[in-house]
């Protein structure tokens, strides 16, 4: 490894971050607690976190339907991120967002997204300004392996490549789309395949391998930075959940098998376990962490429990920028 | 005398860009041959040149890209223009202008600022057939988040494209194809015509007649001709179809006591029906007649003229549907 044992600890920082947000949300979600759709990126933890650790505060990312990892990675606060769940008005968007809209402009998260692929042209956009005002930043569009079936992807990243834009395009193969194993929507084994035809670079990472997936993004950030263009990476990954929830819903769209092969490849357990055997860490260590995030959840839930519901007139509230310029 | 000058309608849109581009660094423009080409209706002619190939962006046939670029520039803090050619193009890019562009700041709980202009070219007239020819405002109108322009004349062009740029919400201007070359005053400095305020056209006492875009050219000419006859029409041009000046059409429909809208989408479902059932919900006991809707016929937008003449209203249908409303049989005689 020659990312630095500090750079390690971030990243499974953000991984943990992510698995113990993630999990509360579920158990939430299962006790009837959270309103609505839930997508949760448990499993895929290494993707966010090795990308995200890549980034400066103020670059960008476009986000997905399962969108909370993103938020978590790139900084995302769990008060305001446990009360936009329960549709509160102390949430990251007072209530009005939820799981599928969460975001944090503040911190270039361009919000999570209901509709699979769009967030692609948006990053698309946030790409030309950063190229327009010259100041370094980057932007990255995550998106599932479903997504590149859409044509906003490849009208995306057509654009992102003839405008020679700075951004990396983040993939997610976890080789489902909702219910519908990948080999069944396309011809093709590796969505990287599809980086060539827009006339940009690809790899493939094991995307439950945070280092990997951190070794692709420094390079993909720094090219992007750089004036090199956009970059295609496809980190092959797995939702230890459902498409939506927790429970399987009886659905055997996944054998018992291929879930527990995936299991034992934890992004977050495997890095532990190198950096113990590398010992660059205890386990000790690693207790302790888990301990003091584990009580960032707990606070953050009682916050959003304890937060008020939105009134009824915030209905009407933030349709339209009250500048009108006139 | 400033005020004198005469401008095309395609030059006053093209003089609110220039002018936009030299204010304000964060302004550019995107869309398909706009650039170096001016866009093929030359509303962006000669923009490329003065402002560079940075901020007039040629981009590829890929509306949603287009919509997308402009939706990610405007939320990270730019003021893009972006251009689809044709409204009819529109329906590709539905998810980023409708999804996307329109909802990022309420989903957001208000943090995101959208100020974000699509222009583009609808209406009819052109022998386009049914995919460059449409009328599609009532789409638009119907998304919450939307702001939706569609000047008639030159002066209103200039000063309302100004405004859009201005606004820190996605606004869509509607360029008709048919009045690009309409000759008008446009003073040289900048200023703004505001959004959501109707323009009264013409005043008068014997029925309200409300219209937008090339139909308030067709409507001033039916107008004229029933003034020959001592008729005095009131024309409201609302220029802003969302949000809509109601006010101003509720107060002269009180004035006059009946309202014709006439617009050139087909009729079902259109902008007519909104006005119509506003109209009776504000000034019910004041109307003589039901209101009247001149609009297309509910089909597509045909190729041949022998059939478009017939189904773009025009100053004789007009002028027939307005006598229907002044003149009505009461019923049961």
């Amino acid at each position: 490894m020659s990312i630095t044992p500090a750079v390690q600890f971030d990243l499974h920082r953000r991984m943990v971050r992510i698995r113990l947000f993630e999990e509360a949300a579920g158990r939430l979600a299962e006790a009837a607690k959270l309103p609505g759709f839930l997508h949760l990126y448990v499993g895929e933890e290494a993707v966010a976190s090795g990308i995200c650790g890549a980034l400066n505060d103020d670059d960008h990312i476009t986000s997905t339907h399962r969108g909370h990892g993103h938020l978590v990675a790139k900084g995302g606060d769990f008060n305001r991120m446990m009360a936009e769940l329960m549709g509160k008005s102390t949430g990251y968007c007072k209530g009005k967002g939820g799981s599928m809209h969460i975001s944090d402009l503040s911190l270039g998260m361009l919000g999570a997204n209901g509709i699979v692929g769009a967030g692609s042209p948006i990053a698309v956009g946030a790409a030309f300004a950063n190229k327009y005002r010259g100041r370094g930043q980057v932007a990255v569009a995550f998106f599932g392996d479903g997504a590149t079936n859409i044509g906003a992807f490849h009208e995306a990243a057509n654009m992102a490549c003839a405008l020679h834009l700075p951004i990396v395009f983040a993939c997610e193969n976890n080789e489902y789309g909702e219910f519908t194993p990948r080999d069944k929507t396309m011809a093709i084994t590796d969505i990287v395949d599809r980086a060539a035809g827009y006339g940009m670079p690809g790899v493939i990472v094991d995307g439950m391998d945070v280092i990997a997936v951190h070794e692709a993004a420094l390079e993909a950030v720094a090219k992007a930075r750089a004036g090199g263009g956009p970059s295609l990476i496809e980190a092959k990954t797995y939702r230890f959940y459902n498409h939506h929830g927790v429970q399987n819903l009886g659905l055997k769209y996944r054998s018992d098998d291929e879930v527990a092969q995936w299991k034992e490849r934890d992004p977050i357990f495997t890095l532990e376990d190198r950096m113990i055997e590398n010992k660059v860490a205890t386990r000790q260590q690693f207790d302790d962490i888990w301990a003091e995030l584990r009580n960032d959840i707990e606070v953050a839930i009682k916050f959003a429990e304890d937060s008020p519901l939105p009134t009824s007139d915030q209905v009407l509230v933030d349709v339209y920028s009250a500048n009108g310029g006139n | 005398m400033s005020d004198e000058r005469k401008l095309p309608y395609v030059m006053a849109f093209n003089e609110a860009v220039s002018q936009a581009l030299e204010d304000d660094p964060n302004v550019f423009c995107a869309g398909e041959d706009i650039g170096a080409f001016g866009g093929v209706f030359g509303t962006f002619g000669g923009l490329q040149a003065k402002f560079g190939v940075e901020r007039v962006v040629d981009t590829p046939i890929s509306e949603q890209a287009i919509i997308g670029l402009g939706v990610g520039a405007a939320v990270t803090g730019l003021r893009p223009i972006v251009d689809l050619m044709f409204m009819d193009f529109m329906c590709v890019a539905m998810d980023q202008i409708v999804n996307q562009a329109a909802k990022l700041k309420y989903m957001f709980g208000g943090e995101a600022r959208i100020p974000l202009t699509i222009t583009t070219a609808g209406g009819g007239g052109l022998s386009a057939a049914a995919q460059h020819s449409q009328s599609l405002e009532a789409l638009l109108c119907h998304i919450p988040g939307l702001k939706v322009v569609h000047p008639a004349t030159p002066y209103d062009m200039k000063g309302l494209m100004a405004a859009c740029i201005r606004e820190d919400n996605p606004t869509v201007m509607i360029k008709h194809k048919r009045l690009l070359g309409i000759q008008g005053p446009v003073p040289e400095e900048r200023y703004i015509v505001p959004l959501g305020v109707a323009n009264v056209v013409r005043s008068g006492n014997d029925v309200t007649i409300v219209a937008w875009g090339r139909m308030v050219h067709e409507v001033t000419a039916a107008a004229e001709k029933l003034a020959g006859e001592g008729i005095q029409c009131e024309v409201i041009d609302p220029r802003t179809l969302q949000p809509l000046d109601i006010d101003t059409i509720v107060a002269s429909a009180k004035k006059t006591n009946r309202v014709v809208v006439v617009h050139e989408a087909v009729r079902f479902g259109g902008l007519g029906a909104e006005v119509a059932a506003q109209i009776q919900e504000h000034a019910f006991d004041y109307l003589d007649a039901p209101v009247g809707r001149i609009a297309a016929p509910f089909s597509p937008v045909p190729f041949s003229p022998a059939l478009e003449q017939h189904y773009i209203p025009d100053a004789a249908r007009i002028e027939a549907g307005i006598r229907s409303v002044l003149f009505r049989t009461p019923v049961g005689a």
